[in-house]
């Protein structure tokens, strides 16, 4: 059941926007190599940040798009000057260099203040986020997230009280990506970005992640809810997000730190439901917990149980 | 000052254990204290080294190329990211600058020799045995190290043999970047020609002066770090495991209070490159070169407060984000007195555009776009979007490349022919530098858009909708890595003869500097006898 709904909801590669002039230059590229209804693991456009679904990560992307055109302003005065120098300053054109054009204190100063000013507009809002960011105050439902060489746990606290499990790469996306498996990755669901049982969370909650690690450093991070963090053995580091009303489905993303031989397979992947379907989703973990004395076995399209999962 | 040959021949008869000529075979290598000789031997070294760092960067491209596992299996592949990185920083970018310091900064300063030539041999010397050592891990069982070339611990620790065979691989060259750098000082702090106080001193030397400083406070600082992974590994301590009261956190922190300054460590040469090419052929003087020497002395500075920027995601107080944050974004500001001023120095000059301008140029512009990607970078909140990912690989790898290695190149085009005494070919040059530009884009570029579309760095294999860019970039690799055979073809060429260098070189433009006072090749001895500095 979770399989239909996932792929009905699942977030593709939608709507181009943004970066027209990265358009125009890598135009000819494009047109050779896109290939039409790539599966997406995210909102991302292919090449920009995902605005994505939650209050942080649109404000992330509000302050990146900021400090980008920021600089693409500077970019073309800069580059102006640049140019033009180039164009107009040619030797082979006839030009006679101003050899006493060699120092201006007060240029200088102009240059080193407008920069120092620019800065102090980027760095305000910047510090204002990072303190929403850190705000892990009143949150609704925490999860343990741990990170082992090289899957997820989850342990639920709070209202999901109970209910631990592993998250693993999917089965099939394992087998196609052995050396010379022979499977074509294009015609694998969701390549690399599928695991066998995902997080479930409420929509409209704020979640609260608790992370650490077992064995080396990992890093659990979802472009769409623009959180990452590293899970470092022997700390606990914390992390929130609250996915906006209306924004269910499912989100993925992957392990962020190099954590050895298959780092780039140790997927992350979110199914954010309503709190209504959050709680039955709990009760039927709870009650499957009761009724084989063991952590619940994945459903459809799952690999083996967790239990069964030992490192590689 | 041509005169500076005669002169020392004529003083050859008091001089017996100067040899005017180099000794015969492989004897004038060995045991090389000839400032001229070692710096060849450092620049051949980093060629050679750029070679083999770039074949791992194939690897990774070829195996990058399109989705799934075509080529080698995700172990090699960590090796292959881990080794590019070390190979490319400690064994070509780094080698390279001393090299030329090697090369010009006597000539520059318009001393005999480096001051302390035993220790210059001893200090190149180690470099082969050390990456002997280095390389040699990639076929010892569990193979090269492979947890990246910052060695974060617990990871690095779950190494096999690479761990002691990398540390002190690593000692070795913290040893010869120390040597290298005291000499560096010594040289320029007591050999410089009567007349030549420290503002009249080349860029060039100035930018090595404060790199020096930097190598010789932060190399310890590495080789302590390694050294507590070396006892972690083998001798039961728990500096950096947590079950055992220690602190993987310490690793990292300690590691890059090294780590940032040695990214300046293999730019600020690169400043001073640059601050020597455009005044040449812009016949024009450097706009501001007092505050360029403030500008990379205050970078020197900040890079000792900043590293925590590489450790956002990592977990860090609030405090600690605002202030690395704040003083990451600080940096800007030096860094854009540099830009502005060489923008200055070629505003209504008179440009024209022999190879070595044409690198520095390329520097110029791309070294900027790697500044844009960093004060982004800076920003904490959106940073951890960008951290891990591919846009901190094009970030980094714009700095480094049309950054750190244009400039070399750009050094080596400006120099070479004060070297050989034969000017090179201008068209196979000029050949060399437009495809570098061309690929180097192809290939960096692209990874801007990964990144942000959300690709991790250090994986084999990807999810297909990043295929695109993936195949772009991998175009532009192979591009770069063969256009780089030519480099090697026109120094092989203007090394055997060509058309012969006059002593200033450049004729027409307005190269500055004792260098250009003594004849092309430089003869083995120079400036036997001071130059006087007006």
């Amino acid at each position: 059941m979770r399989v239909t709904r996932a792929s009905a909801i699942d977030h593709r590669t939608s709507r181009p926007r943004g970066f027209p002039w990265a358009v125009a230059l890598f135009a000819a590229a494009l047109a050779a190599f896109c290939s039409p209804n790539v599966a997406g693991a995210n909102t991302s456009n292919g090449f920009n940040l995902p605005v994505g679904v939650t209050g942080l990560s649109q404000a992330m992307y509000a302050l990146h798009m900021e400090v980008f055109w920021i600089c693409v302003g500077i970019a073309v005065v800069v580059f102006g000057a640049m140019i033009y120098s180039l164009v107009k300053f040619r030797r082979s054109q006839g030009a006679v260099p101003d050899t006493a054009m060699v120092h201006s204190t007060q240029v200088e100063i102009i240059w080193t203040i407008i920069p120092v000013i620019i800065l102090v507009v980027m760095a305000v809002p910047a510090a204002d986020l990072i303190i929403k960011q850190e705000d892990t105050r009143n949150s609704e439902l925490s999860i343990r997230v741990t990170g082992y060489q090289w899957k997820w746990q989850y342990q639920y606290m709070d209202a999901g009280d109970g209910v631990s499990f592993f998250s693993t790469l999917k089965q099939d996306s394992n087998f196609a990506r052995q050396l010379d498996s022979g499977v074509d990755p294009e015609t694998v669901p969701n390549y690399l970005l599928d695991v066998d049982k995902p997080m479930v969370i409420p929509s409209g909650t704020k979640v609260r992640l608790l992370l650490t690690s077992m064995d080396v450093i990992h890093a659990w991070w979802v472009p769409d809810f623009g959180a990452k963090r590293s899970a470092v053995p022997g700390f606990v580091n914390e992390l929130w997000f609250k996915v906006d009303a209306g924004k269910e489905g499912v989100y993925r993303g992957q392990c962020a730190a190099l954590c050895g031989r298959d780092h780039g397979f140790m997927p992350v992947v979110v199914d954010v439901r309503t709190p209504d379907d959050f709680k039955k989703w709990v009760e039927e973990q709870k009650a499957a917990v009761k009724q084989a004395g063991t952590p619940a076995a994945p459903t459809a399209g799952g690999g083996p149980p967790p239990s069964a999962q030992v490192l590689n | 000052m041509a005169h500076d040959h005669d002169a020392h021949t004529a003083h050859d008869a008091h001089h017996d254990d100067h040899h005017d000529q180099p000794a015969a075979g492989i004897q004038r290598w060995l045991f090389a204290t000839n400032h001229k000789d070692i710096g060849t031997m450092y620049l051949v070294f980093s060629l050679v080294m750029f070679f083999i760092g770039g074949a791992m960067a194939m690897v990774i491209r070829a195996e990058l190329f399109k989705p799934g596992l075509q080529l080698v299996d995700p172990g090699f592949f960590n090796q292959m990211t881990t080794m590019h990185a070390l190979v490319m920083i400690f064994g070509a970018v780094m080698p390279a600058f001393v090299g030329l310091a090697n090369w010009m900064i006597p000539l520059q300063v318009g001393a005999p020799d480096m001051a302390l030539p035993r220790m210059n041999n001893f200090s190149f010397w180690i470099l082969p045995f050390a990456f002997t050592i280095l390389l040699s891990s990639l076929f010892v069982p569990g193979g090269a190290p492979a947890g990246g070339w910052t060695m974060y611990p617990p990871l690095f620790l779950q190494g096999g043999n690479y761990v002691a065979m990398a540390i002190f691989a690593v000692h070795l060259m913290g040893a010869s970047s120390i040597m290298g750098s005291i000499n560096v000082i010594v040289t320029i702090m007591n050999m410089r020609a009567p007349g030549m106080n420290l503002l009249k001193m080349p860029l060039f030397c100035w930018s090595w002066l404060i790199t020096a400083y930097l190598l010789i406070a932060v190399m310890p600082v590495l080789a302590g770090a390694v050294t507590m992974l070396l006892t972690d590994h083998y001798f039961g301590t728990s500096f950096f495991n947590a079950a055992g009261g220690g602190d993987p956190m310490m690793f990292e922190h300690v590691f890059w209070f090294f780590g940032h300054p040695e990214v300046y460590i293999m730019i600020l040469p690169a400043f001073g490159i640059v601050s020597e090419i455009l005044p040449t052929f812009s016949r024009k003087p450097l706009f501001g070169a007092t505050s360029m020497i403030y500008a990379i002395a205050s970078i020197a500075f900040l890079s000792f407060i900043v590293w925590g920027h590489h450790m956002f995601v990592d977990g860090m107080p609030l405090a600690a984000q605002v202030f690395f944050m704040m003083s990451t974004m600080l940096i800007a500001v030096p860094t854009g007195v540099k830009v502005f001023n060489w923008t200055a120095t070629m505003w209504r000059g008179s440009l024209s555009f022999e190879p070595p301008m044409l690198f520095a140029i390329s520097f110029l512009f791309l070294f900027t776009i790697g500044g844009f990607s960093g004060v982004m970078l800076a920003i904490v909140p959106v940073d951890f979007q960008y951290n891990q990912t591919y846009f901190v690989v094009a970030h980094f790898h714009y700095v480094l490349v049309p950054g750190a290695v244009f400039a070399i190149m750009a050094a080596v085009y400006y120099w070479l022919p004060k070297w050989t005494g034969n000017m090179y070919s201008m068209g196979l040059a000029k050949a060399h530098f437009w495809l570098s530009t061309i690929f180097v884009n192809v290939l960096f570029f692209p990874q801007h858009f990964l990144g942000l579309a959300g690709m991790p760095r250090r994986i084999p294999d990807y999810a297909v909708q990043f295929s695109d860019w993936n195949m772009v970039s991998s175009i532009g690799a192979f591009g770069f890595g063969l256009s780089q055979i030519l480099f090697v073809v026109v120094i092989v060429q203007c090394a055997r003869g060509g058309k012969k260098a006059s002593a200033e070189v450049w004729d027409g433009a307005t190269p500055t500097g004792l260098e250009w006072t003594i004849p092309s090749p430089a003869p083995y001895h120079s400036f036997t006898v001071a130059p006087e500095v007006k």
